[in-house]
C-alpha cells in the first residue's frame, strides 16, 4: 500500500511537473506572440511616423478634407450615390459639380460593374472551355485547348490593348454603325434597346408584372423541371401580352452625329476590359474545371455508363455537380484576382478606381491619402468576394452532404 | 526579442538614412554623382522626343536638361533622361528619382502647394487646343457640342474641358482620359475620339510628325493658357535658384546676342557685362555653387533661349510653331521672354 502511495504521489508530483512545463512553454508561447505583435505595431507607428515627418517636411499636410471638395473633372462614365432625398441614396450619373468623395465612388461602382459581368460570364464560358477539352469531338477539344493555351501564355495587358486598339476601335464610326433589332455596334459604343413601363400604376398591368417576375423566379429557383418548363412558358407568354398592349415598351437607342441617345449602353472601353477579362479569366477556369474533372475517380463515368447514361446527362448531372463542390475555393481566387484585374482599364482610359485615383491625384495632389482609399476599397472587395464563396460552398457542401 | 532588435534596428537605419538625404542640397548629390538625372516626356514631340531614326533624345525640354548639365557639371553629357509621364512626374521628383523635371508641365496653384514642387521660370507659352480630322468637317469649338474628347490623365486639360462644357451648357460631351499622348493619337485616328485636345504645341507636334499632316486641323480656339515650366521638389532653394538662374542665363544670352557660333570671340569680348557674365576673371557662378563660366558651358552646349527654339520648333522643324508675335518672343520683340537684371 505504501509503495502504491508512494507511486501514486510520483505521479502526482510528475503530472505536477508536467503542469508547470505545460504553463511554462504556455506563457513562452504567449510571450513571443506578444513581442511579434508589438514589434508588428511599433513597426507599423514608425513607419507612419516616417511618413509623416517626410510629408511635413515638403510641406504637405495628411488629411482627408479633400475628399470633401468639388472635383472640378469629368469621368467619361459611371454614377455615384447621391444623397439628394434625403437619407436615402440613389445611382446618378457623375458630374463635375460632385465631391472627390463621389469621384471615388463613380470608380467603385464602375470596377464592380465590370467584375460582376466578368464573374458570371467567365464561369460560364470557363465551365464550357473545360468541358470542351475533354470532348470527344476532336475540333472541340483542340479549339478548347489551343484557345486556352494562347490565352494563359500571353500577358493580360498586351491582350487588353490587342481587344481594345486592335479589335473594339475597329468597329464601323456612328454613321456606318452596325444594326440589327435595335442593336448598334460602333466605335462610340454598343447601344441595347431597354425596356421602358408605361403601364403607369393600372392594376391590371401591374398584376401582369408581379406574375411575370414570379414566373421568372421560379424558373430560377424551383429544382422542378416540369414546373420550371411551365414557369418559363408563362413568362414568355406574359411578356408578348405586356409588349403586344403597350404596357412595356422598348426603348431604341437613336444615333446623332457624335453619340446614340435611349437604350443602354456599354462604351468600348468597357467592352474592350470585359473581353480581356472574360477570355483570360475563363481560361484559367477552364484549366481548374478540366483538372478538377480529371481528377474524379474514373468509376464514376463507368457508373454512368453502366447506368445507361448518355454522355451529356452524365456530364450534367453526375460530373459537374461534384466538380462545382470542388472547384468553388479554386474559383473564389480566380474572380478575386479578375476584380483586382480591372485595375488594368487604366491602360485603355476605363474609368475603373485606379483610373479615377490617378486623376485625383493629379488634380489634387493628395496622392497618398488617394492610394490608401483605393488600396482598402480593393481589400474589401476581395474580402467579400472570398466571403461570398465561402457562403456558397458551406452550402452547397451541406447540400451535399443531405443528399 | 532578437528578431525585434533586428527590426527596430533596421528601422531607426531606415529613418537615419532618410533624414541625411534630406538635408543635403539636391545640387551637391547632382555634383558628387557626376550624373544629371532630368526627367522628360519622350513621346512629346519638339520637347522631349526619342527620335526612332537617329535613337537620340530631342526637344526644348530635352535642351534645357543638357543646359543644366552643362552649366552644373561642365558637361552636356553626363545628362541621364528618364522618362516620366504627366502622371508619373510629380512623383519622380519627390522622391528623388529625378533631380529636376522638364516635361511640359503647366505652372498651377495646386501644383505648389499641395504636391509640394516648386516651379522654375516659364520657358515656354501655350495654350489648351482642339485638334480634329480634317473628314468630320467641324470650323470651330463650339460645333463640337455632344462630342467625345480625348486628354491625357493628369493633365490640366482635363479640368479646362470641363469648365468649357459648363460654359457652354454642353451636357452630353465627354472626357476620355489615356496615360499618354501615343495612345490618344492613336484612339483620334481610330475615330473613338472626335477631337483630341491637349497643349497646342504638342498638336502641332503630333499633327506634323504624322505621315499625312493634311488629315488633322487644329481649330482656331485657344481654350486656356498653358504656360510650360520646369520644377524641382520644394524647398531646396539652393537648387531651385541655381536652375532659375540657368534658365534666365539662356534668356539673357539670346537678348545680349551670345550664340554657340560666336561664343569663343564674346569670351575674348572687352565688355564688362560679357565679361562677367561669361565668368571670365570672376562672375555670378559662384554664389549659385556653380563654376564662374556655367553660362559659357550651358550656351557651349546648346546655345541661348533663341536656338533651342529654332532647334525644336522653328521653321525647319516639322511642326514649326510661329515665334513672332507671340509671348515666345523676347521682351524686346514683344514677347514675354525676359530675364532680370544681371548686373
Amino acid at each position: 500500500m505504501t509503495i502504491d502511495r508512494t507511486d501514486a504521489r510520483a505521479f502526482a508530483s510528475e503530472s505536477d511537473m508536467l503542469a508547470s512545463k505545460r504553463r511554462r512553454n504556455r506563457f513562452r508561447h504567449d510571450a513571443i506572440q506578444v513581442a511579434i505583435i508589438a514589434a508588428a505595431v511599433a513597426l507599423v507607428a514608425l513607419f507612419a511616423y516616417a511618413v509623416k515627418e517626410g510629408l511635413a517636411r515638403h510641406g504637405i499636410q495628411f488629411s482627408f478634407s479633400f475628399l470633401w471638395d468639388a472635383a472640378g473633372f469629368d469621368i467619361s462614365e459611371g454614377k455615384t450615390l447621391v444623397f439628394d432625398n434625403g437619407l436615402w441614396p440613389s445611382l446618378t450619373s457623375f458630374t463635375a459639380d460632385r465631391t472627390i468623395a463621389q469621384a471615388f465612388v463613380t470608380g467603385i461602382v464602375n470596377t464592380i460593374k465590370v467584375a460582376v459581368l466578368a464573374i458570371i460570364l467567365s464561369t460560364v464560358l470557363g465551365t464550357l472551355l473545360g468541358v470542351g477539352r475533354l470532348s470527344t469531338n476532336w475540333v472541340v477539344r483542340n479549339l478548347s485547348f489551343w484557345c486556352v493555351e494562347f490565352v494563359r501564355n500571353t500577358p493580360l495587358l498586351i491582350q487588353l490593348v490587342f481587344w481594345y486598339f486592335a479589335v473594339v476601335l475597329h468597329f464601323p464610326p456612328l454613321a456606318a454603325a452596325a444594326k440589327f433589332y435595335g442593336v448598334v455596334i460602333s466605335q462610340q459604343g454598343l447601344y441595347f434597346p431597354s425596356p421602358v413601363w408605361h403601364g403607369g400604376s393600372s392594376p391590371f398591368a401591374v398584376a401582369m408584372a408581379v406574375a411575370c417576375c414570379a414566373a421568372i423566379l421560379g424558373l430560377i429557383l424551383n429544382g422542378r423541371a416540369k414546373i420550371r418548363w411551365i414557369c418559363a412558358g408563362a413568362a414568355v407568354v406574359l411578356l408578348g401580352v405586356m409588349l403586344a398592349t403597350g404596357t412595356l415598351g422598348l426603348d431604341y437607342p437613336v444615333t446623332s452625329r457624335f453619340q446614340a441617345s435611349g437604350g443602354t449602353s456599354m462604351s468600348p472601353e468597357m467592352a474592350a476590359l470585359l473581353l480581356a477579362i472574360v477570355v483570360n479569366s475563363a481560361s484559367y477556369i477552364a484549366e481548374i474545371v478540366r483538372g478538377s474533372i480529371d481528377a474524379l475517380p474514373k468509376g464514376q463515368w463507368e457508373a454512368a455508363a453502366s447506368l445507361g447514361l448518355s454522355r451529356r446527362n452524365t456530364v450534367n448531372d453526375i460530373i459537374l455537380p461534384q466538380v462545382f463542390r470542388v472547384v468553388l475555393p479554386s474559383f473564389g481566387n480566380q474572380y478575386i484576382s479578375l476584380t483586382k484585374n480591372t485595375a488594368l482599364g487604366i491602360a485603355i482610359g476605363y474609368p475603373e478606381l485606379f483610373n479615377i485615383y490617378g486623376t485625383i491625384a493629379n488634380q489634387t495632389g493628395h496622392s497618398l491619402e488617394g492610394i490608401v482609399i483605393v488600396m482598402v476599397s480593393y481589400l474589401v472587395l476581395s474580402w467579400v468576394i472570398s466571403g461570398l464563396v465561402a457562403w456558397a460552398d458551406r452550402r452547397l457542401t451541406k447540400r451535399g452532404a443531405a443528399r | 526579442m532578437k528578431l525585434t532588435k533586428i527590426l527596430t534596428a533596421g528601422v531607426f537605419a531606415g529613418l537615419a538614412l532618410a533624414a541625411t538625404q534630406a538635408s543635403a542640397s539636391v545640387l551637391d548629390t547632382v555634383k558628387q554623382r557626376g550624373t544629371l538625372n532630368c526627367g522628360t516626356d519622350n513621346t512629346a514631340p519638339g520637347f522631349g522626343y526619342l527620335n526612332t531614326t537617329t535613337g537620340q533624345m530631342e526637344g526644348l525640354d530635352v535642351d534645357f536638361c543638357k543646359a543644366v548639365a552643362a552649366a552644373v557639371l561642365g558637361d552636356a553629357s553626363k545628362v541621364k533622361f528618364v522618362t516620366v509621364t504627366d502622371k508619373s512626374r510629380f512623383d519622380a521628383v519627390l522622391t528623388n528619382q529625378v533631380d529636376v523635371v522638364f516635361a511640359h508641365t503647366t505652372i498651377k496653384p495646386a501644383r505648389e502647394s499641395s504636391i509640394a514642387v516648386d516651379f522654375l521660370p516659364i520657358n515656354f507659352y501655350d495654350g489648351t487646343g482642339i485638334m480634329v480630322k480634317a473628314d468630320l468637317g467641324v470650323k470651330e469649338f463650339a460645333e463640337l457640342d455632344g462630342a467625345t474628347f480625348c486628354t491625357t490623365q493628369g493633365s490640366v486639360t482635363e479640368t479646362v474641358l470641363t469648365s468649357a462644357f459648363k460654359a457652354r451648357g454642353w451636357a452630353n460631351s465627354k472626357v476620355l482620359t489615356y496615360e499618354n499622348l501615343e495612345k490618344l493619337f492613336a484612339a483620334l485616328n481610330s475615330g473613338r475620339c472626335n477631337a483630341m485636345s491637349t497643349d497646342k504645341s504638342a498638336l502641332a507636334a503630333w499633327a506634323g510628325n504624322s505621315p499625312n499632316p493634311a488629315d488633322y486641323v487644329i481649330l482656331p480656339d485657344t481654350l486656356d493658357k498653358s504656360p510650360f515650366a520646369g520644377f524641382v521638389a520644394a524647398n531646396d532653394s539652393k537648387w531651385r535658384n541655381a536652375l532659375r538662374w540657368i534658365t534666365y542665363g539662356l534668356f539673357q544670352a539670346e537678348e545680349s546676342g551670345i550664340t554657340q557660333a560666336n561664343l569663343e570671340e564674346k569670351l575674348k569680348s572687352d565688355d564688362p557685362f560679357v565679361q562677367k557674365f561669361l565668368g571670365i576673371g570672376g562672375g555670378y557662378g559662384k554664389d549659385f555653387g556653380l563654376s564662374d563660366d556655367f553660362v559659357a558651358q550651358a550656351i557651349k552646349a546648346v546655345g541661348n533661349y533663341g536656338e533651342i527654339y529654332n532647334r525644336n520648333l522653328g521653321p525647319d522643324t516639322k511642326m514649326y510653331l510661329e515665334r513672332k508675335g507671340t509671348p515666345n518672343a523676347l521682351w524686346t520683340e514683344g514677347g514675354a521672354i525676359y530675364s532680370p537684371l544681371w548686373n
